[in-house]
């Protein structure tokens, strides 16, 4: 069964590398470009996996899997943030907040599929 | 890689759009917005472009962004006050990052020595005790993508080394001696025990077990055993806690950090015991399974496969939205059309791939488009423009009734035909916005190099207008402003003396007016000096020094070729490019540019130009047998002259009286060269017309066929460059007709004094 990964970025250029790496890898791909509107994708598409930037307009990506996490039909989906190396903390608060786990950038597809296989059944 | 450039181009694009959203949330900070939202756009602007350019590595681009993220994002966190000053800094360190970004895309270069000395800059506001220049290159940012593409091992040892022990939370004591030990007992030396008791966060954050031990079984094969002793009865069972303890036996050649790399996203929500050898805790498992019934066990001897990656069909795009790829691997803007007012969240649409595209959300449909087919298509909502009024003439010879169904019928066709023409030119209608958002960072960089303090207002960037259009517009506007702030502004010393703001105000302004755009470029400077402009004319040889002209026409004299009223090219408004320039590219384009000023109180330059420089109004006229088309901008009135208004000036010329004022009179057939002697004006048509700078004349013709809209042809793209004609167009029948020149029309009368033209034209109607 193809799986479906969720991927919330403000940056077009993230979504498009994520998205060509997850197809690449065989996913399939529903895109949102902030925490809110991750949520609303959220409901139409229950995906598998979700993927998340941290900074974002509108809502960020504390906020968003806050509330992913707080609802009782999505707190089980794996959820991987996108971090920097350079801010330990920030990855700390995307845990705090139930990020699964994390991939940092800049990532390459083998290093993404790892991440995703490593969360997801 | 194909997709991978693809994804480049789309990150210039973003880029772009990033830069002027730093832009201007930075012009707002200078405005004083502090709020929180601004500062965290501005913030994210500059992280998204890190971001990309991290992917992609551009090494300077993400050096410079860091440097200048870090700044921002002590602004945001506080320790930074938010300040003008600031602002004004953060700009300048945004112009440098547009440098990186078009350096990054091959075009043009940075001036390293300057983005050193900001970078230098930058990091004394995040840390004032930082040494200046003491820059040092950051090692943060990992391989790039494109460069190691397969450099991942399974085990992730290779490019983790970031996990450092002080991540993992907990001490991990080194077992040296173990190891000695259990080389002596002959044990094999691959046997590894991890023993893992996972807290309720684990599964909180919707880590797995499970997963943990597949990954375990990629080391090597693992003998997993369950320790359930601390489960209580299922009665008192609190379904969100966690009770187990896995104890499980793993033989691998990996090392240790391998296995600790398995526990990395649990790090912290487990207690995680890691020992080489059988170790203890396996001797206390295997007392308990004896006593255990049906002990869970899990043997995964052969590592799990991986996912297998089935290919995956492309996706059915959403009902909503049609996605054309990009097709032009060149940085060529993409159009955006039809955004619905209603949109939510517009970008998540905008997503140019061939790749699936599942369009999520509602209601959004931003199409992009490649240019070149709107291009096309324009063109041929032309031909059938044409071919609309082909027909229409066709059945006029057949002398059809006005009132017949044919008449009315191809009425209502004229008419639906001018509606898609105006729909299709609306799709490749843009805002200004593009080239307007070039602007602040030119008056800055001018303001700076003229040491002159200038605001600059934007008014109208929404207004839109065709894209042949907006490429026009650049340059005219890049030199207006750069005139208004080098001639225009007084330096802040003498505005003070004058009682002015020393910081000057440039206005940026488009708006519609009667079917065209208009440019207004004004300042609050001294306002043009008209003593010395005439001076000046005169001392050049422009004019006679004892010429009256009205205030008007004086002003005007700088769009003389030749004039320049810098005593000394500045480096500014130099390059050797006058106002004539701007004047002659703004008419190439049928526009007129004309000045108001009033002096100590500053000048308005406004510019007009057609709305797209694809159709034209026109008059259809006879000149000598041949048709030609005068653009309907330029005409005045029409009128049959009267003998008696008709007066002989000088040898060859004569003037018409219009009311109380006399304008040349003009033969359009000699001016082209089509015949040698004039016939009576009385005897034809005469259009009366005005120029760009507002000079009128009275144009003779034979006769008038009406008003038509026309496609405009270019007659330098298909031919050459005609003296005279402005382009060429397509009529109904089929015969080419050439588009008046009226500027140039007016001016060779002007310069040859109306002796006829030598030579006859070259290109005349042909089929």
């Amino acid at each position: 069964m193809t799986r479906t990964v969720l991927t919330v970025d403000d940056s077009r250029t993230m979504r498009d590398m994520l998205r060509m790496a997850l197809v690449g890898a065989g996913f399939n791909v529903v895109e949102a470009v902030d925490g809110e509107h991750g949520l609303e994708v959220l409901s139409a598409h229950r995906p598998d996996i979700i993927i998340t930037d941290i900074n974002m307009p509108k809502l960020d990506g504390f906020g968003f899997i806050e509330a992913v996490r707080v609802d009782d039909d999505y707190r089980a989906i794996p959820i991987l943030v996108l971090t920097t190396e350079s801010d330990p903390a920030k990855k700390q608060r995307a845990r705090e907040a139930g990020a699964t786990g994390w991939i940092v950038k800049p990532f390459n597809p083998e290093k993404l599929v790892d991440a995703i296989r490593r969360v997801a059944a | 890689m194909d997709e991978l450039e693809a994804i480049k181009v789309t990150f210039f694009q973003e880029c772009e759009e990033l830069l002027a959203d730093l832009e201007g949330g930075l012009l707002a900070m200078q405005e004083g917005a502090g709020d929180l939202e601004t500062v965290n756009a501005v913030f994210r602007a500059v992280h998204s472009i890190k971001g990309g350019a991290g992917a992609f590595g551009l090494e300077p681009l993400v050096r410079f962004a860091h440097v200048f993220e870090t700044l921002l994002d002590a602004v945001r966190s506080g320790t930074v006050p938010n300040t003008v000053e600031l602002a004004a800094v953060l700009l300048r360190a945004s112009d440098i990052l547009a440098d990186h970004v078009s350096a990054a895309r091959g075009l043009g270069d940075v001036d390293m020595g300057a983005s050193a000395a900001m970078a230098a800059e930058l990091e004394t506001w995040t840390d004032p005790n930082a040494a200046p220049a003491a820059h040092a290159p950051l090692v943060e940012d990992a391989a790039p993508v494109a460069a190691a593409p397969a450099a991942a091992s399974v085990s992730g040892v290779a490019d983790d080394d970031a996990m450092d022990d002080d991540d993992l939370g907990f001490v991990f004591v080194p077992q040296t001696i173990t190891v000695e030990a259990q080389a002596a007992d002959a044990e094999p030396s691959n046997v590894w025990t991890v023993s893992i008791r996972p807290k309720s966060d684990l599964y909180r954050k919707a880590n797995e077990t499970a997963l943990l031990l597949r990954e375990l079984s990629r080391l090597g094969p693992i003998k997993a055993t369950l320790d359930d002793s601390a489960l209580p009865a299922l009665g008192e069972l609190d379904p969100e806690a966690a009770f187990v303890t896995w104890s499980v036996r793993l033989e691998t050649e990996e090392d240790e950090s391998a296995i600790r790399e398995v526990f990395e996203f649990v790090d912290g929500d487990c207690d995680l015991e890691i020992t080489r050898g059988e170790g203890g805790v396996q001797d206390a498992m295997a007392s308990l399974l004896a006593v255990a019934e049906a002990p869970p066990v899990v043997e995964a001897v052969e590592p799990a496969p991986a996912p297998a990656p089935e290919p995956i069909e492309i996706i059915a795009p959403a009902p909503v939205a049609e996605v054309v790829e990009p097709v032009a691997p060149a940085p060529a803007p993409v159009v955006e059309a039809a955004k619905p007012a209603a949109a939510p969240a517009a970008p998540a649409a905008a997503t140019p791939k061939a790749t699936p595209v599942e369009v999520p959300g509602p209601g959004q449909s931003v199409i992009r488009v490649d240019p070149e087919r709107i291009d096309r298509l324009i063109d041929l909502v032309g031909e059938l423009v044409i071919n609309q009024a082909m027909l229409a003439q066709r059945v006029g010879e057949y002398g059809i009734a006005p009132s017949s169904n044919l008449a009315m019928g191809l009425d209502e066709l004229e008419q639906l035909t001018r509606e898609i023409q105006d729909s299709v030119m609306a799709i490749r209608a843009q805002p200004v916005k593009s080239v307007f958002q070039r602007m602040p960072r030119l008056v800055r960089e001018v303001a700076n190099m003229t040491s002159k303090q200038a605001r600059l207002v934007m008014e109208g960037e929404n207004t839109e207008v065709d894209k042949t259009v907006i490429e026009r517009l650049s340059d005219p506007i890049t030199h207006m402003l750069r005139n208004a702030i080098d001639h225009g502004l007084e330096s802040p010393e003498e505005r003070k003396a004058a009682g002015k703001n020393p910081e000057g105000v440039v206005r940026l302004a488009a708006l519609h007016r009667s079917g065209r755009i208009v440019i207004e470029v004004s300042d609050d400077g001294k306002g043009i000096n008209r003593e010395r402009v005439f001076g000046i004319a005169v001392k050049k040889g422009l004019i006679a020094p004892d010429l009256q002209l009205t205030d008007e026409e004086i002003d005007n004299l700088i769009f003389l070729p030749g004039f320049s009223t810098a005593e000394k090219i500045s480096d500014v408004s130099g390059r050797g490019v006058g106002m004539d320039v701007v004047k002659r590219s703004v008419q190439a384009l049928g526009g007129r540019i004309s000045i108001a000023s009033r002096p100590g109180q500053g000048s308005t330059f406004t510019l007009s130009l057609p709305l797209t420089l694809a159709v034209l109004d026109g008059m259809v006229v006879d000149v000598a047998g041949e048709t030609l088309v005068v653009p309907l901008a330029a005409i005045v009135e029409s009128l049959r002259p009267k003998p008696e208004e008709v007066r002989p000036l000088g040898p060859v010329g004569s003037v018409l009286a219009v009311r109380d004022s006399f304008v040349p009179l003009i033969d359009v057939g000699q001016a082209l060269g089509y015949r040698d002697h004039s016939p009576a004006p009385t005897d034809g048509v005469v259009l009366l017309v005005e120029g760009e700078d507002g000079s009128r004349a009275a144009l003779v013709a034979d006769a008038i066929h009406g008003q038509r809209q026309v496609v405009i042809k270019s007659l330098e793209q298909n031919y050459q460059q005609v003296e005279g004609v402005a382009a060429a167009t397509i009529l109904g029948d089929g015969r080419v007709a050439l588009i008046l020149d009226v500027d140039a029309t007016i001016a060779m009368r002007r310069r040859d004094g109306g002796a006829p033209r030598p030579t006859e034209p070259t290109l005349i109607a042909a089929e």
